[in-house]
């Protein structure tokens, strides 16, 4: 065997060939591919190995009443009973009372499904996904200012012929170290607080790296564009012909000029003039924006700022440059746009426009009317569980809230006081230990359809082999609760390539059209970018010709800045930012059960300057638990003499008390609800190891280890099936 | 006034009861007045609370004073400084007005087109205007400057100045202050021979040491101005030029008067309101009278600030705090202001004492021929002072720690130069088996096994250990150790 397919983690989404390995298991090997040109990251590699895993979940499990432990069961009975306990919650409390939680992992046929499960048969407006803790603020700010969001409007290969590229709070090299393939011959800027493996990229190569204090990113774009204008490098024939708003805009960023950018940022004055002057003489640039721009309380406006920055400089819809937002998750583009979003229906449409809900409502043969409205976001989701007012029932698919929400341990305890949580999982992540009812599904390369990876591009997922036996796939788990819930079978289909037919026809005409989308296309080779009207090409570079508002132009948006919800105070001295470690995904769930990643990274590390270390009385190496106004974190001290004294950083893959997540804020962005991950006040304190640091990394099986922490001990420990 | 009344009952019931906005009147459209009237229209976007009205004297929109030295060197045009007015139906402002009597007892403003308005609370933000030596020639009896002579305060300044001085001409500017020192750069940028005048021993005196400001005025002088330090200007002579008072004439189309501001205190002080330097205010900027509040320029609070725009921004947001009632708790508590001259090719910051005293601990480098001066002064391991002119760097984060009150490093040194951060990895390249390709974390042993069994080529390489397949960063080096494995080792037998 050996089948060609894409890898389960990152939107990048490099290709590879999966194929049995020397000892019969099936193994990974990079294949040629315009995003990862043959490239694999660790993660990559090594990402068979779960597919074999001992830890494997292959029987549903569900809580018995008596001790409170899983227990083994049958799908028919598991269904069975998750159908009647939504239906018994939603006979009591009403259809908002069932809710549903998704996941930009998820492939288009499972976001698509899990939308319409939604709306349909469980009648309910309580949906949302992760990704809104990623992508929704570039999203948001994608479509305010060019009136459609996609994360790169062209093909990632077209950035290796500019001559400058910005990366703003974007750490490619090691997050998604493929795509630094693209980016070894552009002189980068690199705008992060940390000095990152990207912008040690950047400064080995002649390139400049501006550290702006966490929270305050807007005001270095404001200080560019300012330091641009001055410098007269704006492209005033472009801004009148293409573009509306920027008299507005720039009164903003009058405000910033270089000296007070430094005051506010901490970046020097001469570091502002020379990063606007590479990007502003630049034959070719990109201004690419990732989660350190966004994941603040002002991060759309962040955004905005960053595109302001390339709409003055004339970048955008131009083949050459151009802005682009590097999407984070696996399907993190895909998952944004066909309904599994709380104000969203399929093909990117609003779910309280009346035309897209009488689209819809046709594709999907029901009454426009029968469509609940808007619900909340996310972490609004969350956090009203189990409350008078909130859902009683969750059904979470493909998300590991319990470490990835912000002020996790909040989101715990309002996880615990549902009435019925039903996780579908392929291990026992942190939060699905604290489920009613485990589902054991089936994972990429048990299942076979699309994913839409950052550069809007259309891939196939294909199936190597069969999932191990009494495994199912989430389409599976849909259609078999959706029939329980009295739904039409044809509604639901379970197979992949007849819910892609059906979403296409529900996003044609949307903005994220897909109709012309086929298997046989992709397996035919052809290179889509939607949006795919018909049976013509797709679009790999967007705007070429105008924007999508109605007047064709771009807009700028009228932004400040503003600053962080939270400032460093006598209290709480330092800045904690959050952010990715090359060895693990998002909240380790996988990673930390792949041994030779669990071994380079066992453990929750915090990077501390020297200096602040030693104040703290913490040493290289030792422990420290980090405490926020809303709870702690003990991870292990690494000194890094290229940090900013005044900032701390945590990697947010580890689970219980070495959870990241317990310190952040959920203050949310006005416009996309995303909560402020990347600024959180801390102070640092000396610490004894974890009781079971062993327990708390690799060897987490589930939730019979600490690290699964308050959550786990809900109703006593449980067991993973087969363990 | 039963208006007002129904307003302050209002305040303390929930939106239960239709309450009438508090009217709120600001007197003065520059950076600080503007400003407020923004922190307002942020915290209270539909006007539910209060209703501003701002009164500003110039016919200007208001911008940006402290560009008008980037106006003058033709980096900005006037519109380019503009502030933004915040376009809430409940903010109204009022351009080529003046403030003319402030009746406090019935909270009412008198302007000069006869009209009035009435406060309930009102906010003084005259800021200063420009003050002239008593030198003869400057300025008429009636306090208007004479013939080539402005001051460098407004829009209107800048085009007079702009009008009198053309390119390849002298221009003298008096007085070297932060301000002076700008313009002065600013008219070099443009093309005009500059001659500064300063007073005393030496310019900036405020800001920085001797040591320094000798090191700047050399570097000025490289950059086309010719600065005279200690020098009294004895008269103006129009058409020709200053003379000073050792009898030299500097020869000037042109006059720049940068010597120093006098707070608009008037209209306060004529309404019996305290004022000295500038119109007295507490923590919470209120003046004696507590429904009068002072920011910006026109303020003195114990804490300082006033000349800078930083803490008048700061200012306007603690009083939008306050007046909104979104934090009635807000204070403004003083300020730790930072210098930064704003001059093309020159960077300098300063901040707190100079010229501390031997209490603090003091680092000094004087490095005259390269043009460099640092100077930083700690107590109690904070920052109490420092001067740096071309340490942009540690500039930036030394100016970071004054500001947070932040303590140094142990290596001050360190600080000053920009410290040595090389990453202590032990996978570094002095480490026994450095990493080669750190997306697969394949070490140079790594690769040379991989070699030792037969891999002769990247792609063999890479197949074998997964170096270079992450980044490619290390594509070269892998590169480099095959040929040179290549070309030196016999094959091994297979």
């Amino acid at each position: 065997m050996s089948t060609a397919t894409h890898c389960p983690y990152c939107a990048l989404q490099c290709a590879m060939h999966v194929e049995a390995g020397p000892d019969g298991q099936p193994a990974v090997r990079p294949a040629d591919f315009p995003t990862n040109r043959g490239g694999l990251c660790r993660k990559g590699w090594s990402a068979a190995q779960l597919l074999h895993s001992p830890q494997r979940l292959v029987r549903p499990l569900v809580r018995t009443g008596g001790t409170g432990e899983f227990a083994e069961t049958g799908w028919d009975e598991a269904l069975d009973f998750v159908a009647g306990r939504m239906a018994g919650v939603r006979e009591q409390h009403g259809p908002d009372a069932v809710a549903v939680f998704g996941s930009g992992g998820l492939t288009n046929e499972k976001s698509y499904l899990l939308g319409k499960f939604a709306r349909l048969a469980l009648g309910t407006s309580r949906i949302d996904y992760n990704g809104r803790f990623c992508m929704s603020s570039a999203a948001a700010a994608g479509i305010r200012a060019f009136g459609l969001d996609r994360g790169l409007g062209f093909p990632l290969p077209d950035v290796a012929s500019a001559e400058v590229v910005l990366l703003a709070g974007a750490n490619p090299a090691e997050t998604m170290p493929p795509m630094m393939g693209h980016l070894s011959g552009p002189r980068l800027i690199v705008v992060d607080p940390r000095r990152s493996a990207t912008a040690e990229f950047a400064r080995e190569r002649g390139g400049l790296h501006l550290a702006p204090r966490p929270g305050t990113d807007l005001a270095l774009a404001l200080g560019l564009l300012h330091s641009a204008r001055a410098q007269d490098l704006l492209d005033g024939d472009y801004i009148g012909a293409r573009t509306s708003g920027f008299d507005e805009a720039w009164k903003y960023a009058a405000a910033f000029w270089p000296e007070r950018t430094e005051q506010v940022t901490g970046v020097p004055a001469h570091l502002v003039r020379a990063a606007a002057r590479a990007l502003g003489t630049a034959r070719g640039a990109y201004v690419l924006t990732g989660r350190g721009a966004e994941q603040h309380a002002t991060g759309t406006d962040t955004v905005s700022a960053w595109i302001n920055l390339a709409l003055a400089l004339g970048l955008c819809g131009r083949a050459g440059s151009g802005y682009g937002c590097i999407t984070g998750q696996g399907n993190g583009q895909g998952g944004r746009e066909h309904g599994q979003k709380a104000d969203q229906l399929p093909g990117y449409r609003r779910i309280d426009d009346p035309a897209a809900r009488a689209h819809v409502a046709g594709v999907w043969g029901v009454d426009a009317g029968e469509l609940p409205g808007p619900g909340p976001s996310a972490f609004e989701l969350l956090d009203s569980l189990g409350t008078a007012a909130g859902p009683k029932a969750l059904l979470l698919m493909g998300s590991n809230p319990a470490v990835s929400a912000p002020e996790a341990g909040r989101v715990r305890d309002r996880l615990s006081a549902l009435d019925l949580l039903v996780t579908c999982d392929f291990v026992m992540s942190e939060t699905a230990a604290m489920a009613d009812v485990v589902l054991p599904v089936a994972q990429w390369a048990e299942e076979t359809g699309t994913m839409t990876n950052l550069e809007g591009r259309l891939l196939r997922r294909r199936a190597v082999l069969d999932p191990p036996p009494g495994v199912r796939t989430d389409l599976e788990v849909i259609s078999g609760l959706a029939r329980r819930l009295g739904q039409p079978d044809q509604r639901f289909p379970a197979g992949a390539d007849a819910v892609l037919a059906e979403l296409g026809r529900a996003s044609a005409g949307g903005g994220a059209d897909y109709a012309g989308v086929s298997p046989q296309r992709l397996e035919a080779g052809e290179e889509l970018f939607w949006p795919v009207p018909g049976p013509g090409a797709g679009t790999p570079r967007m705007f070429l010709e105008g924007f999508a508002h109605a007047d064709g132009r771009a807009r700028f948006a009228a932004v400040g800045h503003r600053g962080a919800a939270e400032e460093a105070d006598a209290q709480f001295p330092l800045i904690a930012t959050t952010g990715r470690l090359m060895g693990h995904y998002q909240s380790g769930a996988q990673t930390r059960r792949i041994g030779e990643l669990a071994e380079a990274e066992p453990e929750a590390c915090v990077e501390v300057h020297p200096d602040t270390g030693a104040r703290a009385g913490l040493d290289d190496g030792g422990w420290a638990r980090v405490v926020s106004r809303r709870g702690a974190t003990l991870a292990r001290v690494r000194y890094r003499a290229g940090a900013r004294t005044d900032t701390v950083f945590l990697p947010f893959h580890y689970g219980g008390e070495q959870a990241a997540n317990n310190l952040t804020n959920p203050v949310l962005d006005p416009v996309s609800r995303m909560p402020e991950f990347k600024v959180s006040a801390v102070r640092l304190e000396r610490s004894d190891p974890p009781q079971d640091a062993r327990a708390a990394s690799s060897q987490n099986a589930g939730a019979a280890a600490p690290a699964a922490g308050a959550g786990a001990g809900r109703r006593g420990p449980a067991r993973p099936a087969g363990g | 006034m039963p208006a007002r009344r129904t307003a302050r009952r209002g305040r303390h019931r929930h939106a239960m009861v239709q309450h009438t906005a508090r009217r709120i009147v600001v007197i003065g459209n520059g950076m600080v007045g503007a400003r407020f009237a923004e922190e307002v229209a942020r915290r209270d976007p539909v006007g539910e609370r209060v209703g501003v009205t701002v009164v500003g004297a110039e016919d200007e929109a208001a911008y940006n004073r402290v560009l008008l030295p980037g106006v003058l060197a033709g980096r900005y045009a006037p519109e380019d400084i503009r502030l933004p007015v915040p376009e809430a139906p409940s903010m109204a402002v009022r351009t080529g007005t003046a403030a003319v009597a402030l009746e406090p007892a019935r909270r009412r403003v008198a302007l000069d087109d006869g009209t009035g308005l009435d406060y309930d609370d009102l906010v003084l933000a005259t800021g200063a205007r420009a003050a002239f030596p008593p030198i003869p020639g400057l300025a008429a009896a009636d306090g208007a400057p004479e013939q080539g002579v402005t001051a460098l305060r407004d829009l209107a300044d800048c085009r007079r100045l702009s009008a009198l001085a053309r390119p390849g001409g002298p221009v003298v500017v008096l007085g070297g202050g932060v301000l002076g020192l700008e313009a002065a750069r600013a008219l070099a940028e443009r093309g005009m021979r500059v001659s500064l005048v300063e007073s005393s021993p030496w310019i900036m005196r405020r800001q920085i040491d001797r040591p320094a400001a000798r090191i700047l005025a050399e570097q000025y002088g490289v950059l086309g101005v010719a600065v005279h330090s200690w020098r009294v200007a004895a008269r103006w002579l129009p058409g020709t030029g200053l003379e000073l008072d050792d009898g030299r004439v500097l020869a000037g189309d042109a006059l720049v008067v940068t010597a120093g501001v006098k707070a608009n205190t008037g209209l306060a002080a004529r309404a019996g309101i305290e004022a000295e330097h500038g119109v007295l205010v507490d923590d919470t900027l209120a003046t004696d009278d507590p429904r009068v509040h002072a920011i910006g320029d026109c303020a003195q609070h114990p804490g300082g600030g006033a000349g800078l725009v930083q803490p008048g921004w700061e200012q306007a947001a603690v009083l939008a705090d306050r007046l909104t009632g979104t934090r009635p708790e807000a204070r403004y508590t003083g300020a730790r202001p930072v210098t930064r001259l704003k001059a093309e090719g020159i960077e300098l910051t300063s901040m707190g004492e100079a010229e501390a005293d031997d209490t603090a601990e003091t680092v000094t480098i004087a490095d005259a021929h390269g043009g460099r001066y640092a100077k930083l002064s700690v107590r109690g391991e904070r920052i109490v002072g420092a001067v740096l002119l071309g340490f942009a760097d540690p500039a930036a984060e030394i100016a970071r720690m004054y500001d947070d009150g932040a303590p140094v490093p142990a290596d001050r040194l360190a600080l000053l130069t920009g410290r040595p951060a090389p990453e202590t990895e032990e996978t570094g390249a002095g480490a026994a088996d450095p990493l080669v390709c750190r997306c697969n974390a394949v070490t140079r042993a790594g690769v040379e096994a991989a070699w030792l069994d037969g891999a002769r080529t990247r792609p063999d390489i890479a197949a074998a250990t997964r170096a270079t397949t992450g980044c490619g960063g290390c594509t070269r080096d892998v590169d480099a150790l095959l040929a040179g494995w290549n070309d030196a080792r016999p094959v091994p037998a297979p």
